[in-house]
């Protein structure tokens, strides 16, 4: 080992010697991806990313950037709650049921009394639910989530069951209660202002010369809760305290740390950040249904561990969580591009998962042998 | 033994400290004493009682009977944080340390530097912190070749390093040591005891347990043996000599104020 070293109490500090960021390899794979799907789309005479249209003067295919964006953003937001779980060294198998059971309670609260002039046909409460200022769907919205990850939380933290366990339970409850809560009826026709939050641009189209950003909101949330997320992972008390419970939980507690009442905020954060995907959602399709977010918990997982956010806690960041889920759009939207059936994309999707597990257990193999 | 006993220079005292679990006396009526700038090593075979000890007085257990005394009052502590808290600072076995945080942050888990205070979302102060730590790694001459790697690429060496220079940047009284060098190689045994003759210098009383007969007459003035839960010698290193003290581990001898029935 050529490392130097000064005299007794002596440091040296090498930067050469700093390992490499692991989100450096998520994002070379990302460039690798793009550039395939370019090669391919090319070969048929399109493009992937660039615009190939004469009459329109923009650089890149706007279209599909910003879809991409979008498909990402509600998914995204689960991801980062997600993220945060993982770190800690637990996992969220609840999130997709959570939004369900979200998305219908909230929407509850979020209805329009009269639709073209008939009272509104789906009306879940009485008519003294209807027409509710905004606040109070986003409210209740936020309030569930926040419970369901309490309650994730207190059986993790408190009766020491394992995540895996608590969460699936949640899965299945959650899915009952979005279900049980309109006899498994949809809920539509929300206030004008609660659909226009997933469905306005509150930034308006942002413009870089030849590259237009449309900013629909679910994006921006996005993007503005992935940098918010990065600050609070990296240098706030909640950030380390997450890693070293994900790192050596034991250690953690030995150093006085409060691990019970951690997780159970972790827990709740993560439902947090479920909720905001709910309502999001909602307002974006107008409409709430139980059979919502089937699965999203396990794209959100996805999208956390090809990003490289290792299973066994206490490794990752939010930034390889962003580009994690920037590969996964990039592979949904590539994969249209060049027009495979969906089936085979369930059939690959679920092979990069494995595969990014595998990856991260070699990683991890060989870095416990010294290379 | 009545308070008096207890003199200023006195850091940690016991009386009768009794453990047990269920129906197994893991420690029998320990009588044990430390002086302000005292190296002392406990010595005993495996399950003769010096773990469950240690438990005791860093507060990670707490005793079935018997008294503890630190820093001139009778404690209770009711968990390690609290025992920290006071001045007793522990290195443990099984190293309490998280792999992927750097030196830094290992250095002051669970004390972290605050910058600004927002509850469980406070502003961490990073770079503090940093200083802090190469403060305390001078003070204790640990070498690091790079203080922001994590502690996952150290060698057992380094780890242990950082682990007793966390204890020693916070002991304000006493420092406990539990098999400290049980993993290491030889050149990082060396350095491991170097830090310790540091901390002596420093006038820093600490507790020393090892198997490691060699490194005990090195570094520290008195020996306390344990044997089947029971303090069955304490001897000062210059009325003593290996086989003495392997005499007492072993039960072929015992301290005639120990025998049974004496106390």
């Amino acid at each position: 080992m050529a490392v130097s070293q000064i005299g007794i109490g002596g440091l040296e500090y090498d930067p050469r010697k700093r390992s490499l960021p692991p989100e450096l390899g998520v994002l070379a794979a990302l460039i690798i991806i793009i550039v395939v799907f370019e090669v391919l789309n090319r070969l048929n005479g399109g493009s992937f990313l660039f615009n190939m249209r004469e009459s329109v003067p923009a650089l890149f295919n706007q279209q599909r950037l910003d879809i991409m964006l979008l498909q990402v953003a509600i998914t995204g937001i689960i991801a980062l709650g997600v993220t945060q779980v993982i770190i800690l060294g637990g996992i969220d198998l609840s999130s997709g049921s959570v939004v369900g059971a979200t998305a219908m309670i909230t929407m509850s609260f979020a209805q329009t009394g009269l639709v073209n002039g008939n009272p509104n046909p789906s009306a879940i409460l009485g008519p003294w639910a209807m027409d509710l200022p905004v606040i109070v769907p986003i409210l209740v919205g936020l309030a569930c989530g926040v419970f369901a990850g309490l309650i994730n939380g207190f059986f993790i933290a408190y009766t020491k069951i394992p995540p895996f366990i608590a969460t699936l339970g949640m899965m299945v409850s959650a899915r009952g209660v979005a279900r049980w809560w309109s006899n498994g009826q949809p809920v539509s026709f929300p206030t004008e202002t609660y659909a226009s939050l997933a469905n306005g641009d509150l930034l308006g189209t942002i413009t870089f010369g030849l590259f237009r950003w449309p900013g629909q909101n679910p994006a921006v949330i996005f993007l503005l809760l992935a940098v918010l997320m990065f600050l609070v992972m990296r240098y706030t008390l909640y950030g380390k305290r997450s890693y070293a419970i994900g790192s050596n939980e034991a250690a953690a507690r030995m150093s006085g740390i409060n691990v019970a009442r951690h997780k159970l905020l972790v827990y709740a954060m993560a439902g947090l950040f479920t909720a905001i995907a709910a309502i999001l959602l909602t307002s974006k399709n107008l409409t709430a249904q139980a059979g919502m977010g089937v699965m999203y918990e396990l794209d959100a997982i996805a999208m956390a561990v090809i990003g490289g956010v290792s299973l066994a806690g206490g490794r990752g960041s939010v930034v390889g969580t962003v580009l994690g889920a920037m590969i996964f759009s990039v592979i949904l939207s590539g994969f249209t591009s060049i027009r495979l059936d969906a089936y085979y994309q369930d059939m690959v999707k679920g092979a990069i998962i494995v595969g990014a597990v595998v990856f991260d257990q070699w990683r991890q193999r060989r870095r416990a042998m010294g290379a | 033994m009545s308070d008096h006993a207890m003199g200023h220079d006195v850091v940690l005292e016991t009386r009768g400290l009794t453990k047990r679990y269920g129906g197994v006396h893991a420690l029998e009526n320990a009588n044990f004493v430390i002086r302000k700038g005292e190296h002392v090593a406990i010595m005993g075979d495996n399950g003769a009682g010096k773990s469950t000890f240690v438990r005791q007085i860093t507060g990670v257990e707490q005793p079935t009977s018997g008294e503890i005394a630190f820093d001139g009052s009778v404690v209770n502590f009711d968990g390690p944080l609290d025992a920290r808290r006071r001045g007793i600072e522990a290195v443990f076995q099984n190293l309490a340390l998280a792999d992927d945080l750097d030196v830094p942050s290992n250095l002051f888990l669970g004390r972290e530097k605050i910058k600004f205070n927002l509850g469980p979302f406070s502003i961490l102060d990073g770079k503090g912190m940093r200083e802090a730590t190469l403060q305390a790694l001078k003070k204790t001459a640990v070498k690091i070749p790079n203080l922001s790697s994590t502690i996952r690429h150290m060698s057992g060496g380094q780890r242990q390093c950082v682990a007793i220079a966390r204890t020693a940047t916070f002991a304000s009284k006493l420092i406990i040591m539990d098999e400290p060098t049980a993993a290491l190689g030889v050149q990082e045994t060396a350095q491991v005891e170097n830090i310790v003759r540091t901390l002596k210098n420093n006038g820093e009383a600490l507790i020393l347990i090892s198997h490691n007969m060699r490194q005990v007459f090195d570094l520290v003035d008195r020996i306390v043996v344990f044997r089947r839960g029971r303090i069955v010698a304490n001897l000062n290193k210059s009325e003593t000599d290996g086989q003495d003290v392997v005499a007492y581990i072993t039960g072929a001898k015992t301290g005639a104020e120990f025998a049974e029935g004496a106390l």
